[in-house]
């Protein structure tokens, strides 16, 4: 790895970092930073494939309230650099990812726990109106969030190079990586159903069930399935009376229909 | 929580032409700053430190005393939560409020308060199964089954897909809630927001169940019977095939339940993760799981 990769490497993992904590522009996801791993290493393809095949783990991996998700960002930093500069398959790449997921969440929660510091400080900054203190204290916190993966990651990059880390994953035993890889398979489970339960809604499950029976007896793409959903739910909206307020109820229908010429009467008798 | 007094403040005010109010210049401003409205996240006050650099743009543009901006700042420095995106029109309505604040208006304080964190609750009920629920897991399905065929389709897909969508509902989302002022508060329980929040439940709901069918492999290879039929032909029938023929899937099905049940537990997602690699490396071992 040449010193303006290495360089690159530290620069694309900062900026996973920091997405990583904001989750506004998605350089965090694995599809999004495994390919820019892929483009600075100089093997876009494996790059791009990696992170498809780490997103569909990471699916569902959301920050909801106090709750913090499983990293995708180190998972996915690393992961790039193992399985691009030592060769490694896309499996092994999943296989390492997952406990760095685990540590990259570890890792966040104490740089949150150091930001209560950065909070703190804030407030004294606020006593004297002073605007550009209680910014710097926003974005070093960010900084430190950026660095929290960049670190990390330059470690792995720098001692990739040697055989220490081509040895290590070859000392893995067959059946590790094989059961990694088979787990590999359904572990995407987890953030499914890490969204259905966020949702929160538990008479919308038939449309759930509908999805899968479509998908398993059919030979739609997402394209089609995410179409046929889409319509599934407008119309449902558009039928389900409790979704619109504006419409009253049909009065009761013969008291209408019937009424015409008794309200004949009633103009008739006031008019008289 | 007294709304009621300061949307009557708010729109008696003529909410749609704010003279004096904010430039095109504080709008940009307050989109790059919100944009980075999570950088200082910890687990005191959460998002506080973001909003109050999100409102700087306002609050030097309403105070001009280095009193009523100490004030300002400090409100803003209170606890605060909600998804990110969705916190954009909060600061549209917190911005009308302090305009009027800062010109003599009936606004207390604690109005302020009690808006913006009256309105972060229900806005996150919305946002987070929009956006994390639907819009995201949605693109990123679709970019990833690109870039597993090795697209570079994919990634640009998901990244700029969301992102048109996540700057578009920030810019907006603060514009309208400056131009409306708290008479959004009163919109809220309306029909719009329900609407969209059902449909985008529906979708993702939808895709989920079709992902569960699709992207989830468990195989079960092991032989449960073979014979040799009449031509000489070895016969084998697997545990895979059989359950096949009930329902194919329905592993993954079930493995979903369950490990919906056991989030439902609060049992942190990556020890289930590494439950199941444990399965994975012992069924392989066993043959009992294939690729």
């Amino acid at each position: 790895m040449s010193a303006v990769q290495m360089v690159l490497v530290i620069l694309v993992s900062l900026v996973a970092g920091m997405a990583s904590v904001c989750d506004e522009r998605q350089f965090h996801r694995p599809l999004v930073a495994c390919a820019l791993m892929g483009l600075v290493l100089g093997d876009l393809s494996t790059g791009v494939a990696l992170g498809g095949s780490l997103e569909l783990i990471a699916l569902g991996w959301m920050n909801v309230g106090a709750a913090m998700a499983p990293d995708a960002a180190l998972a996915s930093t690393i992961a790039s650099v193992v399985v691009i500069s030592t060769h490694q398959s896309v499996g092994t790449g999943i296989a390492i990812a997952v406990p760095l997921a685990a540590a990259g969440q570890v890792l966040t929660i104490f740089v949150r726990s150091i930001a209560v510091f950065f909070q703190h400080q804030a407030d004294k900054f606020a006593e004297q109106a002073n605007f550009r203190g209680i910014e710097i204290m926003h974005f070093s916190a960010l900084l430190l969030q950026g660095l929290r993966v960049a670190i990390p990651t330059a470690v792995v990059a720098a001692v990739s190079g040697t055989s220490v880390l081509n040895d290590a994953l070859n000392a893995i035993p067959k059946v590790v990586t094989g059961g990694l890889q088979v787990a590999g398979g359904f572990i995407v489970v987890v953030g499914y159903a890490m969204v259905i339960n966020m949702m929160q809604a538990k008479s919308l499950m038939p449309f759930f069930f509908l999805g899968f029976v479509i998908a398993t007896f059919s030979n739609y793409n997402l394209v089609g399935l995410g179409i046929m959903g889409a319509c599934l739910a407008i119309i449902y909206v558009q039928l389900n009376p409790i979704y619109h307020n504006a419409i009253q109820m049909p009065q009761p229908a013969a008291a209408v229909a019937a009424g015409g010429s008794e309200l004949d009467d009633d103009l008739d008798d006031e008019l008289n | 929580m007294s709304t009621t007094t300061t949307t009557a403040a708010v729109t008696e005010a003529n909410p749609a032409s704010h003279e004096g109010g904010l430039t095109r210049r504080d709008y940009i401003s307050t989109y790059f700053r919100s944009s980075f409205m999570l950088g200082s996240f910890n687990f005191e006050r959460f998002q506080a430190i973001g909003v109050a650099v999100s409102l700087m743009p306002t609050i030097k543009r309403f105070y001009h005393t280095k009193h009523d901006q100490a004030e300002a700042l400090k409100r803003h420095l209170e606890f605060f939560n909600t998804t990110p995106w969705i916190a954009s029109p909060i600061y549209g309505v917190v911005a009308a409020m302090e305009e009027e604040r800062s010109k003599g208006g009936e606004i207390e304080d604690s109005d302020i308060t009690n808006v913006k964190i009256g309105l972060m609750g229900p806005l996150a009920g919305v946002g987070d199964p929009v956006f994390w629920g639907t819009v995201r897991p949605v693109l990123a399905a679709l970019g990833a089954s690109l870039a597993l065929a090795h697209s570079i389709l994919g990634p640009l897909l998901f990244f700029f897909g969301i992102n048109i969508i996540r700057i578009a509902t920030r810019w907006y989302g603060f514009k309208f809630g400056y131009q409306r002022g708290t008479s959004i508060v009163s919109n809220l329980g309306g029909g719009q927001l329900k609407r969209l929040t059902a449909i985008a439940s529906v979708l993702g709901l939808f895709v989920m169940g079709s992902l569960v069918s699709k992207w989830t492999t468990i195989k079960f290879p092991l032989i449960i019977a073979s014979y040799h039929a009449a031509g000489g032909k070895l016969v084998t029938t697997t545990l895979q095939s059989v359950l096949d023929q009930l329902l194919p899937g329905m592993a993954a099905l079930l493995l979903t339940f369950l490990c919906m049940w056991l989030l439902k537990k609060k049992i942190n997602a990556i020890w289930i993760i590494f439950g199941m690699f444990v399965i994975g490396i012992l069924g392989y071992w066993s043959g009992f799981l294939g690729l």
